[in-house]
């Protein structure tokens, strides 16, 4: 499966991209760019400041809080606290598909609004509070929520309106509306990432734990860090049912607060994307004694894995059973698929700079498609979504993470109940399994493959010339400048609007959109036929060993 | 149901604005420093404005939108962001050279009092600004006003930055095209080089935001106005500034600061704005109005009389910005059309007054709201209470019209979910052909599906 050839050295390529740097630049970028030599425990500078004018991927700590952990829950008023832009930006942009299910037609879904104080000249010199106070009013008196959660923009902070107090006025008004906070003002840390620790805080906080009703299946799990983009969530449903896994929670794709109120009665937490969620998994274990390791979705035989570790931790033959039978009925189909597809994917080049999980999480389709990931890199992500969790200790907590407050979350008296003994959670570790722990993106990528944490513009310039990808994976931001470059562009938050992409019908799409982008005709034919009779720079490039 | 928990009740809102019909600032400051040539827009605030703004305007081109950050963190936010935007002036022009920067504030970088203009003169002296660059900006506080109002204000800081008065008159006229598609601005480039009319046009995305494919990622693509033609234009005869939200205040600028004399006209949008804006371009240029243009008017008038059987009394919602509002409104009642429920966010007093005026004879009961709450969740409650038979405005519209089965046309920002405006105009009299065509298309579209076997039709 995998391609043996040697990746070409990307030394000289690292010393053309930092010579175009003013020194201190260069120095600075220069340790977020690794040549990985799996051999070496190598450091990975991450989840540090973006440099001013360098054209950056990143986004804000309001975009992770609201936009990402918040935003997909479905029965739940998102009011942001803010100018108009910061609201109308993130309406409806990342693709959370939500079904009220067996609500039907009338269940509460407010998915498809966007809600904004729309704070004008005057609160900024008066301060918003009044006008917070009565849009959460008139929310109330129009929808009659369960919750309102209320999110701050910049000029909140600096103004000094306090949400938290103003939440819990309008809680205690109101009655039946759980009203909180989210102090996720957009300077906050260093990039989105900032503002999912806000959010796994205040969700922690305000909602976790609301509701002791013991969930009904036999094997009770919450799935954290799977925000339904596409649908991967129901997918990933489907196949919990077909085993007869039982989900309380997802944190957060098509979650309602219902469920989020009682996942702390859930067995066990499965990690999706460690880097907007490990903060809930750790609290939750804390608290409650609800172990959680890490999974993945993302591949087909990831997927097999994924639910092969959900029969060790529970050790049910019957529960083992049905999960191998799920298996071989939906694997054969998905290798199938890949071995058709292969035909026109083997041996090609990807890249992947995305996110704080995807960009390692997708190289597993790309392996199973007999595709190489020449580069990789996340977007926020810190250095344990690199190197692994053991780095933990080691990582320096600088002014910007200081910030961000660190919940102190100690075992509730009453309801801590360690799900699995020590003993047990040692014995799984020992089969295997990422108990509360992830290895990290850098052990799985080849030797000489270059990783880029926070790659800047001049640098994706530079890496397409170099490696000449087939395919490219990142956002929206970068999509048309390097299609413009010759080369097809998967967007990874969006998925070019298809997807599902998780569990295994998600890796039978994802193979054949990939197949399809690289089987497109027309980049073969971007000259003029007149201009040029070179090649295009585009799908016939490969390294020689 | 998509919006399944908006009641037909309306109950009244002071505060709470939900589903809005209009943006922030920034974003129409970076779309008009897009228009431009050699020029990478520079956002003075924190990473997520920045990226919200690319995003966007991204998925409406479908096509690079390069931009700067300055990065604010918490630190920046109180010490002010002086050493940022000052740092990232340096990295854009070290690592990217642009031929200028433009720079617009954010609500963060406004609320803490960052003063733009102390900021680039201290990047002058210090030596961030090489020799034979620009740096323009302008203040673009997202509290105030809408996307529309930071297009003006980029406006008003390229003439502020660029425009000169040499003393030589030029014998040419400026055009201030407002917030309008690449394709438009093409397409007035057009008119007034078949008018032989001599312009000068700013800003003008076309060629960059439609910029074509060739297999080479240009940073800076072929269009944009040139800083040579926008100095120019302190010694033109006069300016034409279309749409008196977006595009007034830089030619009140050009005025004041080098007496060239303006008009301020709606974007040419329909019949009745397009025969005003070609007879003041020929008059402004000093030119015949060819005989072209005659067939060209007459094939508009061709269409509306050929089909306005399907258009007479139809009812329209439209939700959008001030500047296209007011001449679709204009062409909608052409039509004969009944334009019904108008709604945009962008605040300004003399815009239900303008469309109260067009409306009194043709259509005495419009609902028209504008700022503050005037959102789309107001026009679709509106639309409960007196539905409609077409639907236009922006692509958010669509959740309302599947919801209401009302045919819905694509018009105004964002578009993010069809191609066409970028390449497709909608001035001047064939663009006005366009937009029937869609408008047609829509309603004739439901017309079909809607007939039984016995009444579906082949010739319509």
């Amino acid at each position: 499966m995998s391609v043996d050839k040697k990746l070409p050295d990307p030394s000289k390529l690292k010393e053309e991209i930092l010579a175009k740097y003013p020194p201190k630049i260069a120095r600075k970028r220069a340790k977020s760019m690794v040549i990985n030599d799996t051999k070496l425990d190598q450091q990975i500078q991450s989840n540090v400041r973006t440099i001013p004018g360098i054209i950056t991927q990143r986004g804000c700590t309001y975009a992770g809080c609201k936009g990402v952990v918040l935003g997909p829950t479905r029965d739940i008023i998102n009011l942001v606290h803010g100018p108009i832009g910061c609201s109308f930006y993130a309406w409806l942009t990342r693709r959370n598909q939500t079904d009220p299910g067996p609500e039907g037609p009338d269940g509460e879904n407010f998915i498809n609004y966007c809600f904004s104080t729309d704070m004008q000249d005057s609160n900024i010199v008066f301060g918003g509070e009044k006008k917070l106070a009565q849009a959460i009013q008139e929310a109330y008196d129009i929808f009659k929520p369960k919750a309102i959660g209320v999110f701050s923009t910049c000029p909140v902070g600096l103004i000094g309106d306090d949400v938290h107090a103003v939440s819990r006025e309008m809680k205690a008004k109101l009655g039946d509306c759980n009203v909180f906070g989210f102090s996720c003002e957009g300077y906050k840390g260093v990039s989105q990432s900032a503002g999912h620790h806000i959010a796994n805080n205040q969700l922690f906080r305000h909602v976790v734990g609301n509701d002791d009703t013991k969930p009904e299946g036999k094997f009770n799990i919450n799935l954290l860090g799977e925000y339904n983009i596409g649908g991967d969530g129901f997918e990933i449903d489907r196949i919990f049912k077909a085993c007869g896994i039982n989900v309380v929670c997802t944190f957060s794709g098509n979650s309602t607060m219902g469920a989020f109120e009682q996942s702390h009665m859930a067995d066990l937490n499965l990690v999706m994307c460690h880097r907007s969620i490990n903060y809930m998994a750790e609290m939750m274990e804390t608290k409650f004694g609800i172990p959680w390791f890490k999974v993945n979705f993302i591949g087909g035989e990831s997927t097999a894995k994924a639910l092969r570790k959900i029969g060790e931790y529970y050790e049910d033959d019957d529960l083992k059973a049905k999960i191998e039978e799920v298996i071989a009925a939906e694997l054969p189909k998905v290798e199938a698929r890949a071995a058709e597809a292969r035909k026109r994917t083997e041996g090609k080049l990807a890249m992947l700079f995305v996110g704080g999980s995807r960009a390692h999480h997708y190289q597993e389709l790309f392996k199973e498609l007999g595709m190489e990931t020449v580069s990789a890199g996340y977007e926020f992500g810190h250095r344990d979504d690199y190197e692994g969790r053991k780095v933990l200790p080691t990582i320096k907590v600088d002014a910007d993470s200081r910030n961000i407050e660190e919940l102190k979350v100690e075992a509730d008296p009453e309801r801590f109940n360690p799900r699995a003994s020590d003993i047990k959670l040692e014995t799984l570790k020992e089969k295997g399994l990422e108990v509360s722990d992830y290895i990290g993106m850098k052990s799985d990528m080849a030797d000489q493959s270059l990783i880029v944490d926070d790659i800047t513009h001049w640098e994706t310039e530079k890496l397409v010339d170099f490696y000449k990808p087939d395919i490219f994976c990142a956002g929206i931001k970068e999509k048309y400048v390097v299609q413009k470059s010759g080369i097809p562009l998967k967007q990874l938050h969006s998925y070019d609007y298809g997807g599902p992409y998780a569990g295994f019908e998600g890796a039978i799409n994802f193979y054949t959109d990939i197949e399809t982008m690289l089987s497109t005709s027309i980049w073969k034919k971007l000259k003029a036929p007149w201009l040029s009779k070179e090649t295009d720079p585009c799908i016939c490039a490969e390294f020689v060993a | 149901m998509l919006l399944r928990h908006t009641p037909k009740e309306i109950k009244e809102r002071k505060a709470l604005t939900i589903n809005p019909a209009k943006t922030c600032q920034p974003v129409g400051a970076m779309y008009a420093a897009l228009g431009v040539h050699g020029c990478l827009p520079h956002s003075h605030g924190s990473q997520g404005c920045c990226s919200y703004h690319r995003s966007v305007l991204t998925r409406h081109y479908k096509d690079p939108v390069m931009a700067g950050t300055s990065s604010f963190t918490e630190g920046s936010s109180v010490f002010g962001g002086q050493a940022n935007l000052l740092q990232a002036l340096a990295n854009m022009f070290t690592i990217y050279d642009p031929d200028l920067v433009a720079i617009h504030s954010t609500c963060l970088s406004e609320t803490i009092g960052d003063d733009l203009n102390q900021i680039v003169s201290k990047a002058i002296e210090d030596g961030k600004v090489p020799e034979g660059k620009n740096v323009i900006y302008c203040n673009t506080p997202s509290y105030i006003g809408s996307h529309i109002t930071g297009f003006s204000n980029m406006c008003t800081g390229i003439v502020k930055g660029l425009a000169k008065h040499t003393g030589e008159a030029k014998d040419q006229v400026n055009i201030l095209p407002g917030w309008v598609e690449p394709s438009d601005m093409r397409e007035i480039k057009r008119i007034a080089a078949e008018m032989t009319a001599k312009i000068v046009m700013y800003p003008d995305t076309s060629d960059v935001v439609d910029s074509p494919q060739t297999g080479e990622f240009q940073m800076y693509p072929d269009g944009g106005a040139t800083v040579e033609d926008i100095a120019s234009s302190g010694d033109s005869i006069k300016t034409l500034a279309l749409g008196s939200w977006a595009s007034e205040d830089a030619a009140k600028l050009l005025d004041s600061q080098f007496k060239v004399p303006y008009e301020v006209l709606d974007i040419p949008v329909g019949l009745s704005a397009t025969d005003r804006f070609v007879e003041a371009l020929a008059n402004a240029a000093k030119v015949e109005v060819p005989a072209s243009f005659v067939s060209e008017r007459g094939r508009l008038v061709d269409v509306i009389t050929d089909m306005s059987q399907y258009l007479y009394g139809k009812k329209v919602a439209l939700f959008g910005d001030p500047d296209q509002l007011i001449p679709l409104t204009e062409f909608l009642l052409d039509l004969d059309m009944i334009p019904t429920h108008i709604v945009s966010g962008t605040p300004g007093k003399k815009f239900t007054k303008k469309i109260l005026e067009l409306c009194a004879e043709k259509a005495p009961n419009v609902n028209v709201k504008n700022g503050a709450q005037a959102d789309i969740f107001q026009l679709h409650q509106w639309m409960k209470n007196e539905p409609v038979d077409l639907m236009l405005g922006n692509t958010y519209g669509k959740y309302i019209a599947r919801d209401e089965d009302v045919p819905f046309v694509r018009y105004g920002f964002p578009i993010i979910d069809r191609i066409g405006h970028s390449y497709f105009p909608t001035v001047g009299y064939t663009g006005g052909i366009r937009l029937l065509e869609k408008m047609l298309g829509a309603i004739m579209d439901k017309i079909d599906r809607d007939a039984d076997d016995t009444q579906f039709e082949l010739v319509m």
